[in-house]
């Protein structure tokens, strides 16, 4: 006998493999398949938000002032919480991204993709928190102002 | 004594869902992948720092004017790092959007208009940024 198998153990197989029979799959309708969405949004929202991005950005060329005039129209609260939102999409992509490289470039990426994403939802607090303080502040002294 | 019923699976992928590869295509798409993994890296440092820099650190947008873009374009690092930045950017972004048109497209008519539309946008905002970049004489 190699090791008696402890009842959590087996329950928790259990468990999995009616979930599998269930759902067909341990892909479809987990974490794996909605991270997965959320990449493909956020990464064509963040694409999107850089068209813009580079299009104000040219104004430097055309004047200072009319540079300075646009920067002056985003100072409100409704640019302020898009730019929160934009925030969050970097951070989320980022560390999401650099979990897939994982599992490509990990032998044991696959096997710990569970541990990874909640060591991904630590991190996408710790960095994602500075920026929703400073902007989200700005946003909330906006607003009382 | 009830006999369980297992369950009806739901329908698994089998090759012949899957998009069979075009004559001809090389070793692109292994290319391609190494990119997004690469590309993905630097970008990650890359867009990080400068959103940092530009909204998060020392006031964020409020001290963003034409100003403050003169004194970062006098020092040709921030340039370079801008210009690898945008490069990067655009190529990954190009490349995943192309990879999303390919999934939803339902003819290849439409493939062809939509990854037209997004070839053009892209080196558009590559040309004109470049040129934002570059052409750029600081002031003040």
């Amino acid at each position: 006998m190699r090791g008696l198998p402890t009842r959590p153990r087996r329950a928790v197989q259990e468990v999995t493999s009616a979930r599998m029979q269930r759902l067909g799959t341990l892909y479809r309708g987990r974490e794996g398949m909605w991270t997965w969405v959320l990449h493909r949004i956020s990464g064509v929202a963040i694409l999107f938000y850089l068209f813009a991005h580079v299009a104000d950005q040219a104004l430097v060329n055309v004047s200072p002032e009319a540079y300075d005039r646009v920067m002056d129209t985003y100072r409100n609260p409704f640019v302020g919480l898009l730019e929160l939102g934009l925030a969050v999409l970097i951070v989320f992509h980022a560390l999401n991204g650099l979990r897939i490289i994982l599992f490509d470039f990990w032998s044991k990426g696959i096997a710990r993709q569970r541990q990874m994403l909640w060591v991904q939802t630590v991190l996408f607090v710790l960095l994602a928190t500075p920026a929703v303080v400073a902007i989200g502040g700005k946003v909330v002294a906006e607003l009382r102002a | 004594m009830s006999v369980d019923v297992p369950p009806t699976p739901l329908p698994r992928s089998t090759a012949s869902d899957r998009r069979q590869p075009r004559m001809g295509k090389g070793n692109f798409e292994l290319y391609a992948w190494v990119f997004m993994r690469v590309s993905g890296v630097l970008l990650v440092l890359l867009v990080l720092a400068h959103f940092a820099i530009m909204h998060v650190l020392g006031g964020g947008l409020d001290r963003v004017n034409f100003a403050f873009v003169s004194g970062r374009w006098a020092n040709p690092f921030w340039r370079v790092y801008d210009f690898a930045m945008l490069t990067l950017a655009l190529l990954h972004g190009g490349n995943g959007l192309r990879v999303i048109i390919d999934d939803y497209a339902r003819t290849a008519y439409r493939r062809l208009v939509y990854l037209s539309l997004a070839a053009t946008v892209v080196g558009l905002t590559w040309v004109l940024g470049t040129l934002t970049i570059f052409a750029f004489t600081p002031r003040g």
